[in-house]
């Protein structure tokens, strides 16, 4: 209850120089954990299996909200992977492939169905493992997860509209690996679209984020999904790397860091395997004049402090329109002044816990690299942190050139960089001004004028008066280092079929 | 006495000599006799060719699928027009029989033919409104990569030549082409047909020389947004998905069969837009 004391002090010390606080403070309401049953020791889930990974190792893994171990979870070694993938292999070959698509899309409305009737449990498990905010985890992540099986359960016996007459074919087995910014989000956006165009799959979550894709595995089980059409291998780099390398694997598709996506393009460069890549952004959001202001500066606030700015497509750089700037960045203090950040299981939080103790190092680095190149520093003055857990206070820079490094490196933390701009001309030349080009927002009041915008912005997706939406019909990817592909939609189909 | 031809490179709307001052002889098929000089081009007559690319392909994108599928029909006449030039390239440097040739000549007027039909049409087969869950509208829309470079198979068939270049320009890219060795001499009256077609300076650029020497430069260059690759060698391809790694570019390899949607949605990018709806 340190956060609460500390906000109350903040808050009494506001009362006596401003008069009285304009709101009141929020009493805590604390998400119950029973629902969730975590089990102290996690296997390898493989051919429908739960087996012991053949190193016998374990690791832990950690609630970044309270820095206590929850549970330890098997690696995976080459062996291991070896083992999921001649599953996966023999499930493609043996079952799913013969199975016709309106059989495949009846498992996946299944499990879709169980996911909504465990949502509670599964949005409980992700807070605790990941720190997002059990608002997020309940009210977005576990229900666009629903939204994706289902989504891609109707297509599995419509694909040949999806390829416009075309009698497309699966591709065998298909390798995934994904982060842990959205860990069970990503397992969806992998899994569905994959078993619904008639792939198997081998999957490994991000070794700080295996509980809710272990959980969904017991789903898949409950579903009856046959053995070895999805298998669950967890681990670090080297369960990765195993599984990018692995022979029989016919596609790869990964969602993670732009430097890792480099390195898995090169080991699959003399190979026939297929790609996709969600890599790293770096996205601009833009606020001309004529904006909804109010609405816009919670825009801002959503695009960057959304799951704690973890998110590939976050609104990192904010572009001002020069005559709104001071006023802008005005109510953006004002607004991140009332960011309630703490305890990820408060229905009351805003912000979390950052995943893990290294991410909350390397980005308290990169907010020091910003302080040491110059930019007004700012962060909440009434803020306080609780003493337990890894947490970050969400903050910005004002007036960044774009030479500054945080104008240019993926910080995947709270932290946003402001600079302005005096026509739209040069707000689409400064946020086309990156390597990258996954998405964008623009805020105007005037139609033509977000339309020009958009469709002079280099990115894939495109938030125009709204940020950080996301829909399983909705395509998502970028453009340059941001990736390959698409995910979501009709679009997101095509990568796992051959046409 | 016939004056015999020199054929130059074909960057940014211009006919350059190479920088590098260098040149080799195109034979006529199966004899000693040259049948003209073409230039081997160098890394910097590839970075300028880029350079062109980069500066044309903004406004070519900017122009009306209306008007962009004009253009390539008119590329269709302009070859049409030239149809004894480059039957007789290909009788005479590649050893075609008159019908092949003849053939080829007709493959390659309709390649441009298919794709100018195609430069407003594939926007609704690839684009989308897409039924979001929320009051949101929010739709897919196709756009250009950006700049292309093109590598062309040893083996040279002009019509196939043609269907890649058309393919990559339509939806509004640029693109830097390498021709092969075999079919150099084409480069004449195939840069005649894009230099008459009201094609904006530097869309198309074509370059003659040693794939050997330049195949990297493509790999490497971070102004190349997406690579075809029409060669067969998997080490060359596996190079150069490695080299592609710099950029992320996207690499196009093997290619899709021509004439095809396939073929040439796989220059094109998707950006998806959403807009509330309220009041």
């Amino acid at each position: 209850m340190q956060t609460t004391q500390q906000n109350k002090s903040a808050q009494d010390k506001s009362l006596t120089d401003k008069g009285p606080s304009d709101t009141f403070d929020y009493a805590p309401s604390i998400e119950a954990t029973d629902i969730v049953k975590i089990s102290p020791r996690n296997k390898l889930f493989i051919n429908g299996k739960w087996i012991e990974p053949s190193s016998g190792k374990y690791f832990a893994t950690v609630n970044p909200a309270t820095e206590e171990n929850l549970a330890e979870i098997a690696e995976a070694n080459a062996k291991d992977v070896d083992k999921a993938v001649q599953a996966a292999r023999k499930a493609y070959t043996g079952v799913w492939s013969k199975l016709s698509g309106k059989e495949r899309g009846k498992y996946l409305f299944r499990i879709a169905r169980i996911i909504q009737e465990r949502a509670r449990e599964l949005a409980v498990l992700e807070t605790l493992d990941n720190g997002k905010p059990i608002r997020e985890s309940r009210d977005i992540d576990i229900p666009l997860v629903a939204a994706h099986f289902f989504y891609y359960a109707g297509w599995a016996d419509k694909l040949q509209y999806a390829t416009l007459g075309k009698k497309p074919k699966p591709l065998g087995v298909v390798g995934q690996i994904i982060p842990w910014n959205f860990p069970l989000l990503m397992a969806a956006w992998k899994i569905a679209p994959a078993l619904a165009c008639g792939n198997t799959v081998v999957l490994k979550p991000a070794e700080t984020t295996s509980l809710s894709c272990l959980l969904l595995a017991e789903i898949l089980q409950e579903a009856g999904l046959p053995d070895g059409v999805v298998n669950i291998v967890t681990g670090a780099g080297e369960t990765g790397s195993a599984l990018v390398a692995h022979s029989d694997v016919n596609k790869i598709a990964f969602t993670g860091s732009t430097d890792v996506g480099r390195i898995i393009l090169k080991a699959v460069a003399d190979t026939d395997k297929k790609l996709t890549l969600e890599l790293g952004g770096k996205s601009a959001h833009i606020i001309y004049e004529d904006a909804a202001i109010d609405q816009a500066v919670e825009g801002v606030i959503n695009g960057i402090f959304f799951n704690q700015g973890h998110v590939c497509c976050a609104g990192s750089r904010l572009l001002l329109e020069e005559s709104i700037a001071e006023n802008f960045v005005d109510k953006l203090k004002n607004r991140m002044e009332k960011l309630r950040v703490g305890n990820p299981l408060d229905k009351n939080t805003d912000v979390g816990a950052i995943n893990s103790k290294t991410e909350l190092q390397k980005i308290r680095r990169l907010v020091e690299s910003g302080k040491s190149e110059g930019g007004e520093y700012f962060e909440p003055l009434s803020l306080a942190l609780p003493n337990k857990g890894y947490y970050q206070k969400p903050c910005f820079f004002n007036k960044v050139s774009s030479a500054f490094s945080l104008s240019r490196v993926e910080v995947f933390g709270p932290v946003l960089a402001i600079s302005t701009f005096r026509t739209v001309s040069e707000a689409i030349m400064k946020a086309n001004d990156t390597p990258y080009g996954l998405a964008a927002g623009v805020w105007s009041e005037k139609g033509s004028k977000i339309h020009k915008t958009a469709q002079g912005l280099k990115a894939g997706v495109i938030w125009a008066n709204t940020y950080n939406k996301f829909d399983p019909t909705s395509p998502f990817g970028g453009y340059n280092e941001s990736g390959w592909g698409r995910e979501g939609g009709r679009h997101g189909l095509l990568p796992y079929l051959e046409v | 006495m016939k004056v015999a031809k020199t054929i130059k490179l074909f960057i940014g709307g211009e006919f350059p000599r190479t920088e590098s001052g260098r040149s080799a002889p195109i034979y006529i098929h199966k004899t000693k006799t040259v049948y003209a000089n073409i230039c081997l081009a160098s890394r910097k007559d590839l970075r300028n060719a880029v350079t062109a690319a980069q500066g044309a392909q903004p406004g070519w994108q900017s122009k009306s699928a209306y008007n962009r599928s004009q253009i390539l029909y008119r590329m269709a006449e302009m070859t049409e027009a030239k149809r004894e030039e480059f039957v007789e390239i290909l009788t005479l440097t590649l050893g075609l029989s008159k019908v092949k040739a003849e053939k080829s000549v007709s493959d390659a007027v309709d390649s441009f033919v298919y794709y100018s039909g195609f430069a407003d049409k594939y926007q609704q087969l690839m684009g989308a409104v897409n039924p979001v869950n929320g009051p949101h509208h929010n739709f897919t829309s196709t756009e250009a990569v950006g700049l292309v470079g093109l590598i062309c198979s040893s083996k040279f068939e002009l019509s196939e030549v043609v269907a890649q270049i058309a393919a990559i320009i339509l939806s509004g890219n640029s693109v830097v082409t390498l021709l092969g060795a075999e079919g150099s001499a084409i480069l004449a009256p195939l840069a005649e047909v894009f230099a008459t077609s009201d094609l904006p300076k530097g869309v198309v650029n074509l370059l003659t020389g040693s794939t050997e020497e330049l195949y990297k430069q493509f790999g490497t260059h971070m102004e190349i947004q997406s690579l075809s690759c029409q060669l067969k060698d998997k080490n060359k391809i596996a190079e150069l998905r490695n080299m592609a790694a710099l950029n992320m570019k996207r690499i196009v390899a093997p290619v899709k069969e021509p004439l095809s949607l396939e073929h040439l949605i796989s220059f094109v990018e998707y950006k998806t837009v959403w807009h509330p709806i309220g009041q």
